[in-house]
């Protein structure tokens, strides 16, 4: 593509190089513009500028410009980004930036991808359930009980977590029994939720929406613009206690008692427990505990729950230099990414294999 | 083999264009009344502009303050909108709010929470109680994203009833719709592209409910998306329908300034409610020299008594920096008028030196990473800087209170949400208009979907407007002689900007109306490059011609209106006038020109009327009208 001379109006806007993939779902390829880049500009600022001058009919998702909407994810030097909060000083003056539509999902055309596949997703996970007995206006909840559900519901939907985890990266196949972090953390909402009536959130999500094919790298945490702990807040909790409502006796006792993973409610759910109880020091315990790579949760692990049985030798994600899962082909030395569980690993991963962090066990 | 034969089309009882709070609440009632409902919306599910919303929904539910009621908000809203409301429609939003706020709670939401476990109610500009239900500030995502989880929960039924989730309500997503189409004088269809693929589509249905939102992108510093082009309110006028109130657009008195690329975008009143302070380039908190009469009884005149009010709002009065919108923008105006600007031509808005660092964070979390991330500035430490920018447009379809049906002379035309006119009169006040979302449509999804069963027949769409629609739509493609959409969006930004801006002047609007005409045959000639699929420039140059519409409405009312009020200030007659208080201005379109009609606003009811203080009516009303008040008055003691 011709570059541009930049109009004679003074040398206040710097012109930077965009290679920007161009195409549609019959195949396409990088192209490289020079743009002009102003100060305090982000790259959707960019792409507005290409579409008023270069490239008028460049498409590009966007509405709100202040990341609000989760409209404008693609991947930006191959990270998953939002294009309206990814400011230009963030890159080298001479550092040529390229801007590819989400790995995960077909293109439709530029940087637009088909992102139907969340919507099913979305519609397949069960509802909120009213409590039968409390009517518009009785609802009762105290701050600390909505703030764990109130996190999850953070979520603008951008998708980027969907698009970076690995499950679905790279695995067409994995698709259809796959929901992904986006809609873990939608359950996780609802089993959190204090007056939500179903009471099988953790076990459905286990069994309909392939929980168990979650390793925990904990990409989509990296990648999520909310900063939602998606791992540690909501997946691994609800891993805990789809494994230890399996196996537990005691636990399975108590949830003929009481609805399981919550204490009694009065009618204002302020029950919950008022912090972390103390803990023993358990610097130095060696775990290998799960895929979780924080100490503690794997302390926890180790010493609080005795499972009987012999902890399985961890499964290392292939990870490169930096070790973090390679995002894309771009940044990466192969073609196509590799399974991060290893070629001898098949899904679903028998419950026995997995072994979690158990903040409930130190209550004791 | 014409080309509508090869159209995809589709056959619903109820469409709702517009999936932002309004419309997914209208077609929640469609399908709850039985009725299959589809939904249209120019961005994917879940996106539209009700998502951005941040401060809150206002309800007179009375958690925080149980002196608060119905009555009050009716008077905080008339007051707010300076008595040019349709009473009626605040009436039932102040009546109805908290229902709708407590349905969603049925549908998941999870608001913030008082102490006593009951929905958390903040204070807002305009508010006399803390009024607005919210979560943190990001309120509009959980009302959007709780009604988008209760349509899935509404499919979720209809897939266990009929075996398919979109038996009887259906998503149509980034699916633009250009035109509506009639049989004689009833709503027979709406068609419009995908704009994923640029095939065309056809509904086929005999009620449309409009909820699309305003018009904000005319401006150039605009808190509003792409979105924003006023299709709705041009649709309904080429329907046959009417606008009133046009002239009324607010101006949000704190977007960011700098840096420039994101010049316009909101800052939450939050911030303010929350104690947030605006200060000149000499430090000086500014907004006690801009109370206005109207207003002086409500309002603290020390900064001491305005600093008390935030711990104990009953025995103090509030500060300056709350006061309606319109005033608080009208201020910076001046004050950056004045040369007491910020370098980046704002105020300085400080909430560092007001909260703890961490109280910030918990209570302005989006606000908080908006500054970090955006503009580099930590509001923990250091002031933003701000000024005004075009937010939201008062005027809108002009709709039947109590069933949300547009008048002028078409059936089967609903309206509700930004897009309808006249709740709030020449100013809304923030927090509001979440409210009027859910209130007008839940009645106009109602009244949409009853409407449909009064029908003996249903409206047949005629062949050749279907042909004439597709026309228009390739037309910009066809064409290669004409201007680049992007450049004529520009010129109306500039005409709109400043020509019928925040501060408005006869000669200038004059001039305004001559532009927009030529603009119009510009725009007649725009010609888009690439090809169907995904081709924003194609998309721009469609809503180019509503842009210009609903453009010259606005200009010809606030010509036409001699008197300043709310969102509409005229330096050429700077004060609010009575007898214009008794007029709206009514847009129709004949051919395709604008005609501009008066129209007396309806009466107040009694009961409604003596809600307030003879002293304040005196601000607002005719003698004639006074002397009304007082027979009332004595009548009733
Ligand atoms: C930054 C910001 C903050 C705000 N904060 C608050 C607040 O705190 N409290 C408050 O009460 N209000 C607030 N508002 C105002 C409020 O958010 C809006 O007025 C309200 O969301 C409008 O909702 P709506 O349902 O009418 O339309 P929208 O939510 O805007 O939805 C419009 C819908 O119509 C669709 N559409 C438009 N044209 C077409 C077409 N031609 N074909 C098909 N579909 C079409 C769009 O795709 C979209 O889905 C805020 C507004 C902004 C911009
Ligand atoms: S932790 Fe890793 S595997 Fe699990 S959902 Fe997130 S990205 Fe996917
Ligand atoms: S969880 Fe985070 S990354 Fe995933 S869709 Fe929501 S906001 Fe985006
Ligand atoms: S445009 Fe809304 S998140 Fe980027």
């Amino acid at each position: 593509m011709a570059e541009r001379n930049s109009p004679a109006a003074g040398d206040a806007a710097a012109k930077r190089q965009f290679r920007i993939w161009r195409g549609d779902d019959t195949g396409g390829d990088l192209q490289d513009y020079m743009v002009e880049v102003n100060e305090g500009e982000v790259v959707l600022d960019v792409i507005h500028r290409l579409q008023a001058t270069d490239a008028p009919d460049l498409a590009c998702r966007w509405n709100c410009k202040a990341g609000k909407c989760g409209s404008c994810s693609m991947e930006i030097n191959g990270k998953p980004r939002l294009a309206c909060m990814t400011r230009m000083s963030t890159f080298e003056e001479d550092e040529t930036v390229t801007v590819t539509p989400l790995r995960t999902f077909p293109v439709i055309r530029d940087l637009v991808t088909d992102v139907s596949f969340n919507y099913e997703k979305a519609r397949e996970t069960p509802a909120f359930a009213p409590p039968a007995d409390v009517a518009p206006g009785d609802y009762r909840m105290q701050q600390v009980d909505v703030e764990r559900s109130q996190e999850f519901r953070k979520c603008i939907e951008c998708f980027l977590c969907q698009n970076v985890c690995h499950v679905i990266r790279d695995h067409e196949e994995n698709k259809p029994a796959f929901s992904g972090p986006r809609f873990f953390i939608r359950a996780a909402e609802l089993d959190m939720h204090p007056l939500d009536a179903r009471t099988d959130r953790k076990q459905y999500a286990q069994s309909e929406m392939g929980l168990g094919y979650c390793n925990i790298t904990k990409c989509c945490t990296e990648v999520c613009p909310e900063h939602i702990k998606i791992t540690d807040n909501g997946i691994i909790p609800m891993k805990e206690r789809v494994v230890d409502r399996r196996y537990d006796p005691l636990v399975w006792l108590g949830s003929k008692i009481f609805r399981r993973g919550e204490t009694p409610q009065s009618s204002v759910t302020s029950a919950r427990a008022a912090g972390p109880a103390a803990r023993p020091n358990l610097d130095g315990v060696h775990s290998h505990a799960g895929g979780s790579h924080d100490p503690q949760a794997e302390a926890q692990a180790q010493s609080g729950v005795n499972w009987h049985r012999e902890v399985p030798h961890p499964t290392a994600p292939a990870v490169d230099e930096r070790g973090k899962l390679p995002l894309t082909e771009l940044t990466f030395d192969r073609a196509a990414a590799p399974s991060p569980f290893g070629d001898d690993v098949t899904f679903p991963l028998p419950p026995e294999h997995l072994n979690f962090a158990h903040p409930e066990q130190d209550k004791h | 083999m014409t080309t509508t034969t090869r159209i995809e089309r589709h056959h619903y009882d109820v469409v709702v264009i517009g999936a932002g709070g309004a419309g997914l609440r209208a077609a929640i009632e469609a399908r709850l009344a039985g009725k299959k409902t589809a939904i249209i919306s120019k961005s994917l599910f879940g996106k539209a502009h009700t998502v951005m919303a941040e401060g809150g929904a206002a309800a007179a539910m009375g958690n925080v303050n149980p002196r608060d009621s119905w009555q009050v908000h009716f008077r905080d809203t008339m007051r707010g909108g300076k008595f040019l409301n349709n009473f009626r429609m605040a009436e039932l939003h102040a009546k109805e709010s908290p229902q709708r706020i407590w349905e969603l709670e049925t549908y998941g939401a999870l608001f913030d929470r008082t102490k006593d476990g009951k929905i958390s109610q903040r204070n807002f500009g305009g508010h006399e109680y803390p009024r607005l239900a919210h979560v943190g500030d990001r309120t509009g995502l959980e009302l959007i994203r709780t009604l988008q989880q209760k349509i899935v929960s509404l499919q979720q039924e209809d897939k266990a009833e009929f075996g398919d989730y979109e038996a009887r309500i259906k998503v149509f997503s980034e699916t633009t719709i250009t035109e509506l189409l009639l049989d004689g004088d009833r709503v027979a269809g709406a068609f419009g592209y995908y704009r994923e693929s640029g095939e065309f589509v056809l509904f086929e249905t005999p009620a449309v409910v409009l909820a699309t939102g305003g018009v904000g992108r005319s401006y150039k510093v605009t808190s509003n998306s792409w979105e924003y082009t006023g299709d709705g309110h041009a649709l309904a006028l080429r329907a046959g329908a009417t606008l009133i109130n046009m002239e009324f657009l607010q101006f949000h008195p704190t977007g960011m300034v700098w840096p420039p690329s994101v010049k316009g975008i909101l800052v939450t009143e939050s911030v303010r409610g929350d104690g947030g302070v605006l200060k000149n380039s000499d430090g000086k908190r500014f907004m006690f020299d801009y109370v206005p009469d109207v207003f002086r009884k409500q309002y603290a005149e020390t900064e001491e008594e305005a600093d008390r009010w935030y711990t104990d709002p009953d025995n103090n009065r509030r500060p300056p920096e709350l006061l309606p919108r319109d005033e608080v923008a009208r201020a910076i105006n001046s004050e950056v008028k004045a040369g007491r600007g910020t370098p980046a031509g704002g105020v300085y808005l400080d909430i560092a030196s007001r909260l703890p660092a961490e109280e910030i964070r918990r209570r302005l979390p989006s606000m908080y990473h908006q500054f970090k991330e955006l503009a580099d500035v930590d509001i923990t430490k250091e002031p933003m800087e701000v000024g005004p920018t075009c937010h939201y447009v008062m005027g809108g379809v002009e709709v039947d209170p109590d069933s949300g049906a547009a008048a002028g002379h078409v059936r089967g035309l609903f309206a509700a949400g930004e897009v309808s006119g006249g709740m709030h009169g020449s100013n809304r006040l923030g927090g509001n208009s979440l409210s009027d979302l859910l209130v007008f449509g839940k009645r106009a999804g109602g009244h949409a979907a009853s409407y449909t069963d009064t029908l003996a027949s249903r409206p047949k769409v005629a062949v050749p407007a279907v042909e004439a629609a597709v026309e228009t739509a390739l037309a910009p493609l066809q064409r290669d002689t004409g201007e680049s959409p992007y450049t004529l969006q520009q010129d109306l930004q500039a005409v709109m900007g400043d020509l019928v801006g925040i501060i408005r002047r006869e000669g200038e609007l004059a001039d305004a109306l001559v532009r927009l005409a030529e603009l119009r045959e510009r725009v007649a000639k725009v010609s888009a490059s690439g090809g169907r699929r995904y081709n924003p420039g194609w998309h721009l140059a469609l809503d180019l011609r509503n842009m210009l519409v609903v453009s010259e409405c606005t200009a010809k009312a606030a010509l036409e209106r001699r008197e300043s009020r709310g969102g509409h200030t005229r330096e050429d007659h700077p004060t609010m006038d009575p007898q214009w208080r008794r007029v709206n201005l009514v847009c129709s379109l004949e051919g395709d020109t604008v005609q501009l009609t008066r129209k007396p606003l309806p009466k107040m009811r009694s009961e409604l009327i003596t809600l307030f203080d003879r002293a304040e009516l005196a601000k607002y009303l005719t003698d004639e009208e006074l002397a009304e008040f007082d027979a009332l008055a004595e009548k009733e003691s």
